[in-house]
């Protein structure tokens, strides 16, 4: 998110470096600062008026009680108490935070077991075909790949069929409609779509790692845990933080695989506050109430993400 | 690397499995896609007659030709002026060095990590507003403002490695600064301007939230928010489902596999940075 950040040379120290300016030097630098300008402004424009602006706008709608048409009606902070007193939008956003588990700490597990086992996809005709394959899920649209899924946990579907077929049909059921398995099964979802993400940036990363290094772990007498633990993680740290950061914003934004898999169901099992922001803005005319609940998404996401930028962005040891 | 066969072994059998995984749903789609019309499919299952007029009735039933139309005109109208803004304003920021750019870059970081859900309601309004709700400009203008901090931090971060001496020396020889971009540092951008390209590419075709939001016609929509709507009126009929569905991704699908390395090679480095 901010690998530029630190290590871009400032253009201060350059300009520091030259003899005295002249007037006609200022003069002339002046210009050029006022045409660097122009090239920055179409795209700040488009930003603050597409993002910034509405950003605000989100902000004062959460401090208004508004049904999208009358007069809004000043609530203070109202709305908020709402959402953090609300059994049913807690539990809401409990989805999201649970949801973590299955996009995030799931694929970068697996993906991590992966690449400590491989170390490196083959260069040759093979590598190419497998990162193919594991990208396929970040290419096709999240709302396919819902639907992919809904048939194969549906009642008929592919899984059902498999349990029958090793005589596990007691445990068969409608695996998105079940009150018990809904959530995870979205999860799954999720898994699936982030896990070959995970796994070929881990394995790409693996692949950076000084072999020496093994091997000094190896001479040193550590099993294959204490390599693990000793050279494998502090070494992806950087790459682990990219996975973990991507995965959890997905999982905390989530709305396109759950509004077509479950539209948030059974009951409120499912549903994610992206999908209850969508639902109180545009059905039922709560838009206080939905920006309220969209800028506390907002600061969760980031209160999940800056402090793993921070752990994970340092030197490499 | 010294690693033992048997671990070795292990890990492509990992490999492997996780392949088998990630290509399992397609398989089980295109298998009920095949199924006699009308019927309910099971599981997975080779039908004895394949139906591969399937797909046609589904490329009539979805509409395909004016949905492709749409999502090409959403991209056209997205990508390139995105790519030219962001450019431009990677360059101010990253070479040029305007006076108050770190601040203007600081607002950006802002936006990147910004769920799109934060912001569709108040947008939803401002499109209300603008007399624009209902046409692809609803997408097609938010859009290009939400992709600005990604697409800014992109070229921002490959304009700062490039040595302020190259601009310096074209300015000796007395080239003007739109001169020096379009001449030097654009030519010299094109990598990072391709995979940016393929990126925003991506995220407009596959882009659902905005789609649903602010646009009622499916066949003015992306081709995900087109999925949709497509789910929404033939849910019940699951072939007619399952064969839609893989029609609608086929173009992504091509795309992919024709600029395959490009893909990767932009996907990876999009997430590091992103």
């Amino acid at each position: 998110m901010t690998s530029a950040l630190g290590s871009a040379p400032t253009g201060r120290d350059v300009r520091r470096a030259r003899p005295t300016p002249t007037r006609a030097h200022r003069l002339r630098w002046a210009r050029a600062a006022g045409t660097g300008w122009l090239y920055v402004l179409p795209a700040l424009v488009m930003y603050a008026v597409f993002v910034l602006r509405p950003l605000a706008l989100t902000i004062q709608y959460s401090l208004y009680d508004w049904n999208g048409i009358g007069v809004a009606r000043w609530a203070g902070l109202d709305n908020y108490l709402t959402v953090f007193t609300d059994s049913d939008l807690l539990k809401i956003i409990g989805n999201a935070v649970i949801l973590i588990v299955f996009f995030s700490f799931i694929p970068v597990a697996l993906g991590l077991l992966v690449a400590s086992m491989v170390r490196r996809i083959t260069t040759g005709a093979f590598g190419t075909v497998v990162r193919t394959i594991l990208f396929l899920p970040q290419v096709i649209p999240l709302v396919a790949a819902g639907i992919a899924w809904s048939w194969l946990l549906s009642s008929n579907g592919l899984l059902n069929q498999a349990l029958r077929a090793v005589g596990l049909g007691g445990v068969a059921r409608a695996w998105l409609g079940d009150f018990d398995t809904a959530l995870p099964a979205v999860g799954v979802i999720g898994a699936w779509v982030l896990l070959g993400l995970c796994t070929i940036l881990l394995v790409t990363g693996m692949s950076k790692i000084d072999p020496a290094l093994y091997e000094a772990a190896r001479l040193d007498g550590a099993g294959p845990v204490r390599e693990f633990l000793a050279v494998t993680l502090p070494s992806l740290r950087q790459e682990i933080g990219v996975c973990l950061t991507v995965t959890i914003i997905a999982a905390l934004a989530s709305f396109d695989i759950v509004y077509i898999s479950t539209s948030g169901g059974p009951g409120l099992q499912t549903t994610v506050p992206g999908l209850e922001i969508y639902r109180l803005a545009f059905s039922q005319r709560q838009v206080g109430l939905a920006s309220a609940l969209a800028v506390v998404l907002m600061v969760l996401v980031l209160a999940c993400v800056l402090p793993i930028q921070r752990l994970t962005r340092g030197e490499k040891p | 690397m010294n690693l033992s066969r048997r671990e070795q072994m292990t890990g492509r059998v990992f490999l492997i499995a996780l392949i088998l995984v990630t290509l399992l749903p397609f398989v089980s789609m295109l298998s009920a896609a095949l199924q006699p019309r009308g019927t309910v499919p099971t599981g997975l299952a080779w039908p004895s007659d394949p139906q591969w007029g399937n797909f046609a009735d589904a490329f009539t039933a979805a509409n395909m030709g004016a949905l492709l139309r749409s999502s090409l005109l959403i991209v056209a109208g997205v990508v390139p002026v995105s790519v030219l803004i962001a450019t431009m304003a990677g360059f101010g920021l990253g070479q040029l060095r305007v006076p108050g750019g770190r601040l203007v870059f600081g607002l950006l970081l802002l936006g990147l990590t910004l769920p799109f859900e934060a912001v569709v309601t108040p947008l939803y309004y401002q499109m209300q507003d603008l007399g624009l709700l209902n046409t692809r400009w609803a997408i097609i203008l938010p859009l290009i403002g939400l992709y600005m901090p990604f697409a800014v931090f992109w070229m921002r971060a490959h304009f700062t490695n490039v040595p302020v001496e190259l601009s310096e020396a074209a300015r000796v020889d007395g080239s003007s600064t739109w001169q020096l971009f379009w001449r030097v540092q654009v030519p010299l951008a094109r990598p990072a301007i391709a995979s940016l390209t393929i990126l925003l590419f991506l995220w407009t075709w596959n882009q659902f939230l905005l789609a649903i939001v602010l646009v009622d016609d499916a066949t003015k929509r992306t081709m995900a928010g087109a999925l949709g709507a497509f789910q929404g009126q033939w849910g019940t009929d699951l072939v007619l489902l399952c064969a839609g569905s893989l029609l609608i991704l086929t173009p992504t699908l091509i795309v992919f596999l024709i600029f395959q390395r490009q893909f990767i090679k932009a996907l990876i480095q999009g997430s590091v940075k992103g």
